[in-house]
């Protein structure tokens, strides 16, 4: 067999790709106000280096990684810091999260910006220039890159470095673009992780819908030894998984790693972001976001995060009539937001406008078991039996069925005939569990904490009547009880104890 | 004589087993009763006491000799009930509605301004959860809070209240899928 190597599932799709990829990418704006929040990764939200009142220039750190899978925020632009506080961000819950407001002061000043030799940093270094740099997965799952820079432990050498351009999401064309028009800085992003992770080869997967990305990384990498592997247009060709099989016919097991089977994968436009940092010294604070759907103008532009999506539909030439939701992301994996007036974060891909006309939502009927669902699952899993147990909220049984496998890619709801909802009973029952999990280690360290409380009064009793005794007339008491009692310390004070019982706890 | 002696023998040897083995049974019965241990494992720890024992694990040790029946944990609900039930082989009840309803989880807080330092809500907490000392201002730890109530009684200035546990982003969970319940309904 050759490449590409088809996965299980999948689908065709419409394609939209054309309303937004005519244009080139359209040069951010500074906005007169950015809220920048502090957790725009997976991992531990950054904490916050400046508080109000303070001045920043474009480029400083003003959140810090906060542990290993974390990584740093820095000003999108020099102004005043106005708020360190809970701001709405794009999120499907619609809460607010930690967030520092600045306000610009026009300048758009930059901090001094320090570039690094990679090749004669020690790898660790480099790792961590990366996490302070804030570079993150910019397809869309925001995983620290720095973390996936790192093998160690997990295979000798990787066999595969995988470049994803596939972008399979039908509305969106921000990776189109920045391949057509970046190539040449991705491939210097691309030579970084090459040196760092040393693979035998290097495979740069994009979907044969996007002839001139294709031309542009295939002249790019001209002389590099990377392979350009343009691959069929199929939903989620996109899907780290899905791209991986389709490249190298590759599996990894089941609870797995990439890294098991040899694999590494990285989106282009972090490949790019990587570059401007080590070879720039400029940390991520911008990224290319297509506005599309029901807009005049669609587009993409290359925006400051935090900016709101307001702005930059506003860029676009606002709304057209009758838009009924506003989705981060794309149609397939995206979320709906709550309202225009977040900002833009490492995760934000895609805005698309949905308008009246594309949202008719035909009523939910019973699962009829035609398992249509199976045959598209891209995951290989058996969808109408997640629905099953997920519907009957049976969370022991709907795990024998590898709910954690499930990408949430939405092709088993977009073929239902029924129109189930069938990822967000996915999404409903992994939270579910999640709570449950969290739940379950609360409670282990309150049964904890309750018995040190228990042997804690029991001793404190003891020791009372020890000292009860050796008060008592010296003729009723024995040798023994007054040995005791006088290895015992002082009784401490009421509120003593609890205190101490405390620390004990916290530094285990 | 010989007779005497052998009963006298007898009788101590008997005894001595018999204390042997009484001193085992105490000695040895909380940490290898693998029943307690999984009863335990199911209650919410709240220690909270309105089961009617001093905390979980007692009401577990009771349940497990048979003195308590299943459905007398409210903080654990009817999906506690549920648990034990299954794991007991017996059929689920309803929650006993005399021990009191099952609510959303609270925290306790301790309203600063108020506090005299008296530590009566630090004797009173069944998980160590309150810092303070001797008049001086207490505050709770809302991590390790299980929100057990037991606290708010003592409180000679009732100024400690329960409030709920609103969620944020990192505890905020999808919600059972609404257009479905629709149809099946
Ligand atoms: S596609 Fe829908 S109706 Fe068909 S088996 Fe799957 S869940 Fe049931
Ligand atoms: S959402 Fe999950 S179950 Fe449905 S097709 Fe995608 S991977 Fe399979
Ligand atoms: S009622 Fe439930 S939570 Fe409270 S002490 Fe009894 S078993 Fe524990």
């Amino acid at each position: 067999m050759t490449p590409p190597f088809p996965f299980h599932g999948g689908l065709k799709t419409v394609r939209h790709k054309t309303e937004s990829n005519r244009e080139t990418i359209l040069p951010g704006s500074v906005p007169e106000r950015l809220v920048v929040p502090l957790r725009q990764h997976v991992g531990a939200i950054a904490k916050p280096l400046v508080q109000a009142g303070d001045r920043v220039l474009k480029g400083q750190m003003i959140g810090q990684p906060d542990g290993y899978v974390s990584a740093a925020v820095h000003a999108p632009t020099s102004g005043r810091v106005v708020a360190v506080d809970q701001q709405p961000v794009p999120h499907p819950s619609g809460l607010p999260d930690w967030c520092v407001t600045i306000e610009s002061d026009g300048q758009d000043r930059w901090i001094e910006r320090t570039p690094v030799d990679y090749q004669r940093m020690h790898p660790s270094d480099l790792r961590n220039f990366v996490r302070n740099a804030g570079v993150v997965g910019l397809g869309g799952a925001v995983f620290p890159s720095a973390v996936k820079m790192n093998l160690s432990g997990h295979c000798e050498r990787l066999e595969q470095l995988i470049l994803n351009g596939a972008e399979c999401e039908p509305w969106m064309t921000c990776d189109d673009l920045i391949m057509r028009e970046r190539a040449v800085e991705i491939v210097a992003g691309i030579h970084i992780l090459a040196h760092l992770l040393q693979p035998r080869e290097v495979l740069i997967g994009i979907e044969d819908d996007k002839p001139e990305a294709i031309a542009a990384m295939n002249a790019a990498c001209s002389g590099t030894g990377y392979q350009v592997r343009p691959v069929p247009t199929r939903y989620p060709s996109g899907g780290a998984k899905q791209l991986t099989k389709l490249l190298t016919n590759k599996e990894a097991p089941v609870n797995g790693r990439s890294t098991d089977i040899g694999v590494q994968c990285f989106n282009v436009a972090t490949a790019y972001t990587l570059h401007r940092a080590v070879a720039h010294g400029e940390p991520v604070i911008s990224r290319i976001v297509t506005v599309t759907g029901h807009i005049a103008q669609p587009r993409n532009i290359d925006a400051l995060l935090g900016s709101s999506f307001a702005d930059l539909i506003a860029r676009c030439g606002g709304y057209r009539e009758g838009v009924e939701r506003l989705i981060m992301g794309g149609p397939m994996m995206g979320f709906a937001m709550h309202s225009d007036g977040v900002p833009v974060t490492k995760a934000t891909n895609c805005i698309l406008a949905v308008g009246a006309d594309a949202l008719v939502e035909p009523p939910v009927m019973p699962c009829i078991r035609c398992g249509d669902c199976v045959e598209v699952c891209p995951a290989n899993l058996l969808p109408q039996q997640l629905y099953w147990h997920a519907r009957a909220k049976e969370f022991d049984k709907i795990q024998d069925y590898h709910l954690f496998s499930c990408i949430e890619c939405g092709c088993c709801s977009y073929v239902c005939p029924s129109h189930i909802p069938l990822v967000q009973y996915y999404r409903y029952a992994k939270n579910e569990i999640w709570a449950l999990e969290k739940e379950k280690q609360r409670a282990e360290l309150a049964r904890r904490r309750h018995q040190a409380r228990m042997e804690r009064l029991e001793r404190e009793q003891r020791e009372r009547e020890a000292k009860l005794r050796q008060k008592a007339p010296p003729r009723t008491a024995s040798p023994l009880d007054g040995a005791t009692a006088g290895q015992s310390p002082a009784e401490p004070a009421l509120a003593a104890p609890a205190s101490i019982a405390v620390n004990v706890e916290r530094s285990e | 004589m010989m007779m005497i002696v052998a009963i006298v023998a007898l009788g101590a040897l008997a005894g001595a087993s018999g204390l042997l083995l009484g001193f085992a049974a105490i000695r040895f019965k909380i940490e290898g009763d693998p029943v307690v241990e999984r009863i335990d494992a199911l209650l919410p720890q709240t220690q909270c006491g309105q089961c009617g024992y001093v905390g979980c694990r007692s009401y577990a040790e009771a349940i497990a000799a048979g003195e308590a029946d299943i459905n007398q944990c409210p903080p654990g609900g009817q999906g506690g009930v549920a648990a034990l039930a299954d794991l007991l082989g017996r059929d689920p009840k309803p929650l006993d509605p005399e021990l009191g309803p099952e609510k959303p989880k609270m925290v306790a807080v301790i309203d600063e301004q108020s506090c005299i330092g008296c530590t009566l809500c630090i004797q009173a907490c069944p998980v160590d959860a309150i810092l303070g000392a001797a008049k001086h201002m207490h505050t709770v730890i809302a991590r390790e809070c299980t929100g057990c109530e037991l606290c708010l009684a003592p409180c000679p200035v009732d100024c400690i209240h329960m409030q709920p546990i609103s969620p944020t982003i990192t505890t905020w969970k999808w919600v059972y899928p609404a257009a479905e319940a629709r149809a099946a309904a």
